[in-house]
């Protein structure tokens, strides 16, 4: 804690997208097309350019902690906003700030004939401004505004053309799946607060070790298992884990440039960032950390299958972003919450670059996602063909690409992890990586290889798409390069996929760039020590790559695609009808779909019928409601006899009734005289 | 027959009470009827006052009770001249005063 950054410029880094989103938002008439892309490329680009200072002074050595604004005081509770900044922030902003920069360039192009042009831009901005709120709090209020903000601007994206009903069913999936994952989120935090009686990371963290000693009231489990477990089902959530991943492919409804942005590079890996921002709590709980690593696994391997059998290039590339996700939950399970993290930021890179470069080509194919329907566009569109095969290659993980550093640490960590769950985790990363890299293949051989299908398009797409597209839909126009403010992103992200892993492996995961943001047990969870030791340096873990197993699996992985895909079409063809019901499961997505809708939405509406028509129509309304009435009518109906009207009788009434009083109270002295 | 003692007095008084009480709720026909009733009844409870202070034992006490009997009597008074103004009242618009006509109070 040497020196501390500049309070000023940590706010305009976090406010300027969100001047930029209400301009363009709010003004959006008034500014114009121009003036919207305009306002809000300038604000997330003086975000950028203040994350980058902020890095390079994160380097330097400043950190910044304190409460910028007090919210409000409860008791001993305070609501605050604050920062925290340190090598974790520091590198999510840039990375946010600069794939959200990216992405504004590359929207400019790709929505350019869409009416709804400057609210895109409005929502995307908000989106930079609700990231890094949530990746820049220093408490845990901040960080559930961020976390809630950040879906509501991806349920706004999603739906974004709002007039395409499968658009609006996404979006309320989404919307309803993280739910799920927010309530135990919001029970993880509360369960926190109540216990460490403070929101801050700092002083909960601090309380950690006293924490760890309670145990959840009423069983003989650890309080920190509970609450970890629940924050865990936010990151599932969020980060679309196993089972409530089922939002995110169909969250590809929406405009390309937000699934490059939103449901790949940045929104979907808050779960990821804070389970390691988390990581005081989680490492003191072995039982959190192995339902970590056992949902990671699940995850980064059958969510891989499913990419296989896709045929919508946005959905192989979507299925590929949750495999990823599973290596990165993988990896925090082993404790190696740096290794997740690096994952993080190269698959950032180059995820966004193979989404943006699928968008690329949807604008070229004239908004065919159909990959059946491509083939041998690599004449037409050389740059995207160049960059995506870039972006392919780095998420196979082929040596001295970034995926490869991320991920082959991730599988020597997991290999290194004493967890019970770690042998199924092993295997399923191992045998991840093959799946990775042909799936992967698979759609670029059909993609930019082999035959021109276009021609005649096999497979005629269904014109669902109701936004104006004055490409025209049909006949067969030649695909086109995209313009300039298309390809530039692509150029610009296809850097980083490359050599980003080269440069800062060695600071990131063995340096002490995270030393104080991340906090590992070295003592019980040796992986990170392991991966230290056998490390010797970028070139060099390259050069061993080479004789690993990963490398020969991604190889095979991409040498089956190409068999399959270029050279004997008819191969996948007849295995898909020799394995038909493997494949029905497939493309049923192991029926979580079916389970949803049967079982647990039948399973919601039956019990809300159930109180609907006995609780709330029979008990409340019928026995307490009108219960209560009818009672009292009845009594009065009996009651209302007495009141003749006649005085005489009033008269006699009260008389009895004097008399029954008196001899009430003077009966003990009547009995003694 | 021996002298007049406080019980006399006050069989007389619960008489009075007793007759006035049943005044009230046989009457079935004439509100006059009832007022008079109401008379005779404060008329007992006079009687007990009156015989109250008689017998007891100190000469300086005995005047407490008979100054009471005078407010009541004057209190009576005043009742009856507002309770006849209201019956007069009440004979003008329901053109009866047969009490068991005057039922507006029944529920």
């Amino acid at each position: 804690m040497s020196a501390t950054l500049s309070q000023n410029l940590l706010l305009s880094v976090a406010l300027a997208p969100l001047v930029g989103a209400v301009v363009a938002g709010l003004f959006g008439k008034l500014v114009g097309r121009r003036g919207a892309h305009v306002v809000t490329i300038l604000g997330v680009a003086v975000s950028f350019v203040g994350s980058v200072l902020v890095l390079v002074d994160v380097i330097g050595g400043a950190r910044f902690n304190a409460t910028v604004y007090e919210w409000m005081v409860l008791g001993s509770l305070k609501m605050e906003v604050g920062f925290l900044v340190d090598g974790l922030t520091a590198m999510m902003m840039c990375v946010v700030t600069f794939v959200s920069l990216m992405v504004h360039v590359y929207t400019i192009g790709y929505m350019a004939d869409d009416p709804g042009y400057q609210r895109f831009f409005s929502y995307i901005s908000l989106f930079t401004f609700s990231m890094l709120m949530l990746v820049m709090s220093n408490n845990f209020l901040q960080l559930f505004f961020g976390w809630e903000a950040v879906g509501l601007v991806s349920y706004l994206l999603i739906g974004f053309w709002f007039k395409k009903p499968t658009a609006i069913f996404a979006n309320m999936k989404a919307f309803l799946v993280n739910r799920v994952g927010d309530f135990g989120f919001i029970l993880g935090i509360g369960l926190i607060a109540a216990y460490a009686g403070t929101l801050n990371y700092g002083e909960t963290f601090a309380k950690a070790g006293e924490l760890a000693k309670l145990s959840f009231p009423g069983t003989d489990w650890m309080l920190l298992t509970v609450a970890c477990i629940c924050l865990f089902i936010g990151a599932m959530g969020k980060s679309a884990q196993f089972p409530l991943h089922v939002w995110l492919p169909d969250s590809m409804e929406g405009p390309t440039p937000i699934s490059a942005l939103i449901h790949a590079a940045t929104m979907v890996t808050a779960g990821i960032f804070m389970v390691a921002r988390m990581s005081p709590l989680f490492e003191l709980s072995d039982a959190a950390l192995n339902f970590v690593l056992v949902i990671g696994a699940i995850t980064a391997l059958f969510m891989g299958f499913l990419g296989i059998i896709q045929n919508d290039i946005k959905r192989v590339v979507a299925y590929s972003t949750l495999s990823q996700l599973g290596y990165m939950t993988v990896a925090l399970g082993a404790s190696a919450y740096s290794v997740a993290v690096f994952h993080l930021m190269t698959h950032a890179f180059f995820k966004a670059l193979l989404f943006l470069g699928a968008g690329s080509v949807i604008m070229g194919m004239h908004h065919d996602q159909d990959i059946r329907n491509m083939g041998g566009l690599r004449r037409y569109m050389p740059l995207t063909w160049i960059t995506s095969l870039l972006g392919s290659l780095a998420l196979i993980g082929t040596p001295l690409f970034a995926g490869f550093y991320s991920k082959d640490s991730i599988i020597l960590a997991v290999e290194a992890s004493r967890l019970p769950g770690a042998g199924f985790a092993a295997f399923a990363v191992v045998a991840g990586v093959f799946v990775t890299a042909f799936y992967s293949f698979r759609m670029y051989f059909l993609v930019f290889h082999g035959e021109e299908r276009f021609r005649h398009k096999p497979y005629p797409p269904e014109d669902d798409h109701a936004h104006a597209d004055d490409h025209g839909h049909h006949g067969a126009h030649e695909p086109h390069e995209s313009p300039w403010v298309v390809t530039l992103p692509l150029v610009l992200l296809a850097i980083p996929s490359v050599v980003i892993g080269y440069l800062t492996i060695q600071p990131l995961l063995f340096g002490d760039f995270f030393k104080d943001a991340i906090f590992v047990d070295a003592a019980r969870h040796g992986a990170m020590a392991e991966l230290a030791a056998g490390f010797h340096g970028a070139w060099g873990m390259a050069l061993h790559g080479l004789q690993t197993l990963p490398f020969w699996l991604a190889l095979s992985g991409v040498v089956v695609a190409w068999w399959f895909y270029l050279k004997q079409p008819a191969i996948p063809a007849a295995i898909g009808r020799a394995l038909a019901p493997l494949v029905k499961v497939l493309e049923n997505k192991y029926y979580m779909d079916w389970i949803n809708e049967h079982i647990l939405a039948a399973g919601a509406r039956l019990l809300g019928l159930g109180l609907w028509k006995g609780g709330d129509v029979a008990l409340i309304d019928g026995a307490v409601v009108n219960g209560s009435a009818r009672a009292v009518g009845g009594v009065a109906l009996l009651v209302r006899r007495v009141q003749t009207g006649l005085l005489s009788w009033y008269a006699l009434a009260m008389v009895l009734g004097v008399f029954a009083l008196l001899t009430w109270q003077l009966w003990p002295y009547l009995v003694r005289a | 027959m021996g002298a007049l003692t406080l019980g006399h007095f006050l069989t007389l008084g619960g008489i009075l009470f007793a007759l006035s009480v049943v005044g009230i709720f046989l009457n079935r026909r004439n509100l006059i009827v009832l007022l008079m009733a109401i008379e005779l009844m404060l008329l007992a409870v006079n009687m007990n006052f009156v015989a109250f202070s008689h017998y007891l034992p100190l000469e300086a006490d005995r005047l407490a009770g008979q100054i009471f009997v005078f407010f009541i009597l004057t209190v009576a008074a005043a009742e009856s001249a507002i309770g006849l103004a209201i019956l007069v009242v009440l004979f003008r618009n329901r053109a009866t005063i047969a009490v068991d006509q005057l039922d507006g109070l029944k529920g």
